[in-house]
């Protein structure tokens, strides 16, 4: 059915796009100003006016990032943890979400009441420290990956999608002799991989973004810090000074090196953005129906 | 037991267990490390009972009854906390759905799917960043000297000096709110989305059919399509209601807005890990997981009522 725009119809296109358009400028701002910055000659920036180009190139910046070895140490410590976490939390993930899917399965009702509810409730941040203390977790690296092998939101994704699938697949394997580990990792896995890829993504990122645990668990290992850890240290030390100008604080590094926190904390939100920012165009088309599957299906 | 009766229930719960022992062996280490890190620490909440002095140990310790609680009640800190948590969390509460449903709203309207698709990715891509960057840009973007905020109202006129934003409580609670809004509602709009795709395309044409417009057919048709998603969506945040955003609120506070960003987070944050008074602060986070749990139960009794009466 054919039929002529309205007036009404012109405008409400016009708001739309304008005001689309300008939800994509300032998402998308704020990224390239930092990108910009990141690449212009730290004294040079203090002058003002980078907008989303450079005026001066310089890799001067990241140079510095570079050749400091705590946070070259930093960058291999977060992808550590960020492929084992998302590797182990995948397994584990799996091995829970399997059982609970099975409708015949006995204990399927306590156990996933046991799990679901601990999405509600937290005993707070004092016990949590001194469970950790008593487990001897702090000042390790498995501070990271221990407490974070198990998601509940990630369980629930992959169960509703292993619940999706046909149970005559299961059935027919069990009848062909397989066992239930041959069953999960054979022939549930391989079907499962949209969800597994949306749960990897949300796993990998938790990991790759996460520094409250560097802060509160491993602040006295310098070797354990994490990058979104050392861009916190650099910001703390400009919100500090908020009123004053930060760029000229540190002005003893500023003479000596040319450069400025600002253009240190540019460049390290770069470095700490970049691999997300790389990895999420291949990964998105399994996200939205992971995030709808998690959410709109469990109601 | 009437077991005989049903062909079903011939074997008993623990034949049925042996049956399943495959599935058993691969969940039940989970099980124990859900109670181990989920249960256990619930057992520490004694402290907030107690003196606790790490030499001593919790058993050591001494009792002091609901001292600690008494303490946190009568602490003029703890209920500035409060309140800074309760207006933090609703401002942030209103302004993320009402921005979702908007741009839920707006997208759908795009036909063009290459535009439509861009914009969409450009929208989520914050929530992929972390606070630790967001804070970051938030930071660059609002400082007197660079930010692009200041040059945008300076060249237009209408301030004449760079405003610190960053130093001034009331505006601290609304950069709070809509730096959260630029970093998730990309995000929070995919389920309304999702929901909007599921309203039968009948229902638009025969909104046509009536003579509605463009904008009538949100108004009649689309926005009650997703009404359900949106009450559920608000009845559940209620439990989140003593939730403003640690990590955000951490990362953006400075000293000159202390009075308006302590919220109870940082508030145990700043007693128990910074100052030792672990029991003073496990009192105090007890008293938020209990007032939440709380919440919890309150929303999900509305939820089950609401979606009762709307699937009927």
């Amino acid at each position: 059915m054919f039929r002529k725009k309205t007036a009404e119809d012109i405008i409400v296109d016009l708001v739309v796009y304008i005001s689309l358009i300008f939800v994509g400028i300032v998402t998308l701002y704020p990224f390239l100003n930092v990108l910009a910055v990141s690449f212009n000659d730290a004294l040079d920036t203090v002058r003002g006016g980078i907008y989303i180009w450079p005026r001066k190139w310089t890799l001067k910046n990241y140079e510095i990032i570079v050749s400091n070895p705590q946070i070259y140490n930093a960058a291999l410590v977060s992808v550590a943890r960020t492929v084992l976490g998302t590797v182990l939390g995948i397994i584990c993930t799996m091995f829970v979400a399997y059982p609970l899917s099975r409708k015949d399965f006995v204990l399927r009702r306590p156990f996933s009441a046991i799990m679901v509810l601990t999405m509600y409730f937290g005993a707070g941040l004092i016990p949590t420290y001194l469970l950790y203390r008593s487990l001897g977790l702090l000042n390790t690296f498995w501070v990271y990956i221990v407490p974070a092998l198990l998601g509940m939101f990630n369980v629930v994704v992959v169960r509703s999608y292993i619940e999706s699938l046909p149970s005559s697949l299961i059935e027919s394997a069990k009848i062909d002799g397989a066992s239930e580990f041959r069953i999960l990792w054979q022939i549930i896995f391989p079907l499962t991989l949209p969800a597994v890829a949306t749960i990897a993504l949300f796993i990998g990122v938790g990991h790759w973004n996460s520094w409250f645990d560097v802060y509160i668990f491993n602040s006295q290992r310098p070797d354990l810090s994490t990058l979104q850890y050392e861009l916190q240290k650099i910001l703390a030390s400009v919100s500090m000074q908020v009123g004053r100008n930060p760029d000229y604080q540190m002005g003893a590094m500023a003479e000596t090196q040319q450069v400025t926190p600002n253009s240190v904390r540019a460049s390290m939100t770069i470095v700490a953005t970049a691999p997300i920012i790389m990895v999420y165009p291949f990964l998105q088309r399994y996200f939205v129906k992971g995030l709808t599957l998690g959410s709109v299906k469990g109601e | 037991m009437d077991a005989v009766y049903y062909n079903e229930s011939k074997k008993t719960f623990w034949q049925k267990v042996k049956d399943q022992k495959e599935l058993v062996f691969m969940i039940f280490p989970f099980v124990l490390y859900v109670i181990l890190f989920h249960y256990i620490p619930l057992w520490w909440w004694v402290i907030a009972f107690k003196e606790y002095r790490p030499f001593q140990g919790v058993w050591g310790s001494e009792w002091v009854g609901l001292q600690q609680f008494k303490d946190l009640f009568s602490d003029s800190g703890f209920w500035l906390a409060m309140r800074n948590t309760i207006v933090i969390s609703f401002l942030k509460l209103i302004t993320s759905f009402a921005a979702a449903i908007l741009l839920a709203l707006m997208l759908n309207e795009v036909k063009n799917m290459l535009f439509k698709r861009t914009i969409q990715t450009i929208s989520y891509l914050p929530h992929f960043v972390s606070w630790v960057v967001a804070a970051s840009i938030v930071i660059s973007v609002l400082s007197p000297e660079s930010g692009i905020l200041n040059q945008i109202l300076m060249s237009l006129k209408i301030i004449k000096q760079p405003i610190v934003w960053m130093g001034e409580g009331h505006y601290f609670w609304w950069i709070l709110a809509l730096s959260n809004v630029w970093k998730e509602t990309g995000w929070n709009a995919i389920v309304y989305l999702a929901a909007m795709t599921s309203i039968d395309p009948e229902l638009y044409d025969a909104a046509s059919v009536d003579g509605c417009g463009r904008l009538q057919k949100i108004r009649y048709v689309t926005l009650p399509g997703i009404a359900p998603t949106i009450s559920m969506l608000l009845i559940l945040n209620v439990g989140w209601l003593l939730n403003a955003g640690f990590e955000q609120v951490l990362l953006l506070r400075n000293p000159l807005v202390q009075d308006y960003s302590q919220i109870l987070d940082t508030y145990v944050l700043d007693y128990g890990i910074t100052m030792y008074r672990y029991s003073y602060a496990t009192a105090a986070g007890m008293f938020k997981s209990v007032v939440s749990i709380l919440l919890v139960l309150f929303a999900n009794k509305v939820a089950a009522k609401l979606n009762a009466s709307t699937v009927v």
